[in-house]
């Protein structure tokens, strides 16, 4: 049997040279025979290299369940080969869910106990790898002696095995957080670092930890100095900076310590300034170093002075000639953008620059950054260099980027035309990628923009005549020519190039439009009403118009035909109500996104039943009622939702999400509630494979000397809606901000409709009970689109 | 004992490290959070897609499901670790670039071969390093030290006496 059977490097090279998958399989199910006859009856000293071989047709991705209880028998074996192989398997085929995991806690508690460093560490790790909260329990005891071995190569394997057992046992940290304060004088830095991550773990599961280890902010501090001054040996630097991962773990518990607590803030500022002007950043891990100090700068109660530097590291980063470099410096700063706005402005033009990256994770990233820096006197000069940007653009941040630019001319536009230019000439370049409400809104400015009607009206004609293919802008063009076909004719305008149209050249261009193959119904129909307004707009006789009206009128797309049969009756019974009836539009009122569709809507289906004109009213009860689902006095749900967005709001986030591989881009916060100190935060996550689900996590943070308690969140959405409130994390949120109270509300939205969310919150805040009811505005589109 | 899902802590720690060929070959999967083999082979077949898709132009970083996917080539081969959001993406570069060290240090001037006919060793040598997920030991030296006293005590346990049987000298 020896010899038939292969040995490790023969059978890997014999499974290499295999030509088929067929003939791969093959080979390893004669060898799978083979190992287990070997299980049965083989010789014991041999079992390590069946083993080994197992382990690797697993990873080739063969089954090898059998394999199981061998990992015990070697793990229980006097030699250290077998307990090698023997603990690398049970890492690699038993887990938590096959009951069989439980019994090797046996032989770990063995093997922690004797004295052989090599065999202790083989079962800590072991232990950290694939303990389950049964064995972690078990044998937290053994762990605990150990941390306080001589040895320093078992004392800091122990120390992360605690770090584990914390995770899976979360009531062990009353066990392991004692030590810590006496580990925390390790000169070993592998000792040192596990004590770091130790107390990072303890601190983020309690928040009576958190508090407890803020004593320790002087000491951590000290300790980093040290490093970075003095350095504590070569033996652990990268590139000539001190040992990069011991700093960056204490600079993200440092974080952590300092975050919402002034004093501890305070006594680092001088450190973290320190540490950002002295690391040497020219290869990567001193820029990690400095990356985990900007992130601990913005995330504490640091000095004013100390976020500009850090946002001005980042604003450098951006220059840096590492990729990978800039991608985290754009990450950043698009979180900062809202809370550190003018900090960020100064770096506009790099990241403008960005833009032009190759790699498009970081192009998405610099176009984001770049639309929620634009602002009233910048407007101008980014447009330009984001519609060079639109041109060039990859396909798929092409919607984004359309969608941007006209939210941030509607929101900074410095004079109409320049309004109505800006439009057109995204509708041009990308016509196919706008939103729906784009046509809606650029007739809507054109409407109301009574000294551009001439204007507008012949470069829309300009634009249609050298291209009808970008069904936006054919829809406003059509309209607009049929609005204002007789400003169109009368050939003056000093603001553009003199044009001079005939009649006929017009009705030969919407007959253009309606018979194109790459007309979308709704383009033919604005092209037929576009031609039906113009038979009172024109000064010709309507021979012309009245032939394709009647031709349509056996059109096989029904809304068409319908049209057109309304049309020609019109010509036919109601001539003399003609021009009345084909009149120009008034302007429509305005109301939130829902309400333009519903304009939208009326004008499209303007059919001649009704006298013209209707004006709409604003539509609200469309917008779902949130129904009362709590008790408690309705909000305004007759008026209409805001029209404006407040300014932190929506000017970032309008990335309708394209397609799968690029990640969505984060949702930005949303402060909803404040009241004597207690604030309510609610952060947005849009997993990406699930298009239909949104996490909200509320956060609850107290900056007043009381505190908060019986701390009771509600929330209802409209019917359409699943919701889902996880159990909060608590239900007091201390003073002096405290640890925060997080609850997590999962939301399904089936039918993709607009979220309206309405919280209630109860609690009692200085000696009084509290409740307030409220509907939470300006919710980000992101988190329904 | 029914299965548990695995659930997500909070703080940052590595999930997951794979090492996989350009053909798509798996050459060593270390998992720090408890999941099925079939949920396994799901994610790696998932991950590698889409790592193998990525151009050389673009950069280490990538987001994929709720992690963020930090990898890097060496030669033939993918090194590619998922972290949890909060964490540095700098510095588990770093981290990657240590344990390719690790490697050529200990196999000279490390290749795949080496990976793939030695994959046990990968396995010890990065069991001295990280464990649970973090860093254990910031020193090369002292982790190559352990190595070679755990291999040490290894061939004194392989008996002279089955050595010559093997040469069938016994």
């Amino acid at each position: 049997m020896v010899m038939s059977s292969l040995k490790l490097q023969d059978l890997i090279e014999e499974i290499r040279g295999a030509k088929t998958q067929a003939q791969e399989r093959e080979v390893i199910q004669k060898e799978c025979a083979h190992i287990r006859a070997s299980f049965r009856d083989g010789d014991p000293l041999h079992r390590h290299r069946q083993l080994a071989k197992l382990l690797y047709v697993h990873m080739l991705g063969y089954p090898a369940h059998f394999g199981q209880m061998e990992c015990l028998k070697l793990i229980a074996s006097p030699r250290f080969i077998d307990k090698r192989v023997g603990y690398l398997g049970a890492m690699l085929l038993l887990d938590e869910r096959q009951d069989a995991h439980l019994l090797i806690t046996n032989s770990i508690k063995n093997d922690l106990n004797q004295g052989i460093q090599a065999v202790q560490g083989l079962a800590l790790c072991t232990l950290s790898t694939m303990g389950s909260a049964e064995m972690c329990r078990d044998l937290a005891t053994e762990v605990e002696k150990l941390l306080l071995e001589r040895s320093p190569y078992v004392r800091k394997k122990a120390v992360l095995t605690a770090v584990h057992m914390i995770r899976k046992v979360p009531e062990l940290s009353d066990t392991f957080l004692p030590v810590c304060a006496k580990l925390l004088h390790e000169r070993h830095h592998g000792v040192l670092l596990g004590t770091i991550t130790l107390i990072t773990e303890l601190c983020e599961r309690s928040p009576a930890a958190l508090k407890h280890f803020r004593k320790v902010v002087p000491q951590l501090v000290q300790i980093l100095r040290t490093l970075v001054t003095t350095g504590f040996s070569t033996e652990h630097s990268i590139s000539g900076v001190s040992d990069p991962f011991l700093q960056v773990q204490i600079l993200r518990l440092l974080r952590i310590l300092g975050r919402n607590h002034e004093e501890s803030s305070e006594s680092m500022n001088d450190l973290l300034a320190q540490v950002a002007t002295n690391t040497d950043t020219s290869r990567n891990a001193g820029s990690a170093v400095l990356f985990e100090t900007v992130l601990t700068i913005v995330d504490i109660r640091s000095a004013a002075g100390l976020r500009v530097l850090a946002v001005n590291i980042l604003g450098r980063f951006l220059l840096n000639s590492d990729k990978n470099i800039r991608y985290v410096a754009l990450t950043s700063l698009l979180r900062l953008v809202q809370s550190d706005h003018s900090a960020v402005q100064r770096h506009r033009p790099t990241v403008v620059e960005c833009l032009r990256e190759p790699d498009a994770s970081l192009s998405r990233r610099a176009l984001e950054l770049s639309l929620a820096l634009v602002n009233s006197s910048n407007v101008r000069a980014m447009t330009q260099e984001l519609q060079g940007f639109l041109e060039s653009c990859p396909l798929d941040l092409r919607a984004d980027c359309a969608s941007g630019i006209l939210l941030a001319a509607e929101r900074f536009a410095p004079t109409k035309r320049w309004h109505i230019d800006t439009i057109l000439r995204v509708l041009t370049m990308a016509g196919s990628h706008v939103r729906d409400d784009a046509v809606a809104n650029l007739t809507q400015l054109i409407g109301g923009a009574q000294e551009l009607h001439a204007y507008s009206v012949r470069r829309l004609y300009s634009a249609l005549a050298q291209d009808i293919s970008q069904q936006p802008l054919v829809q406003v063009a059509a309209w607009c020519i049929g609005e204002y076909g007789d400003l169109l004719l009368e050939g003056s305008c000093e603001e553009t190039e003199p044009l001079q149209v005939e009649e006929e050249e017009v009705l030969a261009l919407l007959e253009r439009v309606l018979q194109s193959h790459m007309s979308l119904p709704a383009t033919r129909g604005y092209a037929l009403t576009a031609l039906m307004k113009l038979s009172t707009r024109l000064r010709g006789d309507n021979n012309r118009i009245r032939q394709v009206v009647s031709i349509y009128g056996s059109c096989l797309d029904v809304e068409l035909q319908q049209r057109a049969v309304e049309y020609n009756t019109l010509f036919r019974k109601y001539d003399h109500m003609r021009a009345a009836i084909l009149e120009k539009m008034p302007l429509v009122d305005r109301g939130g996104p829902q309400a333009d569709e519903e304009v939208k809507e009326s004008k499209e289906a303007t059919h001649l039943l009704e006298p013209a004109p209707v004006p709409t009213e604003p539509q609200a009860s469309k917008l779902l009622d949130l129904l009362d689902l709590l008790d408690g006095p309705s909000e305004d749900s007759q008026q209409p939702p805001p029209v404006d967005p407040s300014p932190e709001g929506t000017l970032i986030h309008l990335l309708d999400l394209p397609c799968a591989p690029l990640a969505p881009a984060p949702i930005p916060n949303l402060k909803v509630f404040e009241r004597e100190g207690l604030q309510l935060n609610l952060s947005f996550v849009r997993p990406p494979g699930t298009p239909t689900l949104l996490l909200i996590t509320a956060t609850a943070t107290n900056a007043s000397e009381g505190d908060v308690t019986h701390f009771i969140c509600q929330a209802a959405v409209p019917k359409s809606f699943q919701l889902q409130l996880q159990a909060p994390s608590g239900d007091t949120v201390p003073a002096q901000g405290g640890l925060p109270v997080t609850q997590v509300l999962r939301i399904l939205n089936p039918n993709k409709a607009p979220l309206r969310l309405k919280l209630r919150l109860t609690y009692n805040h200085y000696g009084r009970s509290v409740q307030e009811i409220f509907e939470v505005n300006n919710l980000p589109v992101e988190a329904w689109q | 004992m029914k299965g548990r899902s695995e659930e997500p802590w909070p703080g940052g720690s590595m999930r997951f490290m794979l090492l996989f060929s350009r053909q798509g070959k798996l050459r060593l999967q270390k998992w720090y959070l408890a999941t099925s083999d079939k949920e396994r082979k799901k994610m790696v077949r998932e991950l590698m897609q889409v790592v193998l898709a990525r151009k050389p132009k673009m950069c280490s970083f990538l987001e994929w499901r709720d992690l963020k996917v930090v990898y890097k080539r060496y030669a033939s081969l993918y090194f590619c670790c998922a972290i949890e959001g909060q964490d540095n993406e700098l510095i588990t570069l770093e981290l990657i670039h240590r344990y390719v060290e690790l490697l050529d240090k200990y196999f000279g001037s490390v290749c795949e071969l080496d990976i793939i006919f030695n994959f046990e060793k990968a396995y010890f040598i990065l069991d001295e390093f990280l464990m649970g997920g973090d860093v254990q030991d910031t020193s090369k030296k002292s982790v190559l030290k352990a190595i070679e006293q755990a291999d040490l005590l290894q061939e004194e346990d392989e008996s002279p006496r089955s050595v010559l049987e093997e040469m069938g000298l016994a």
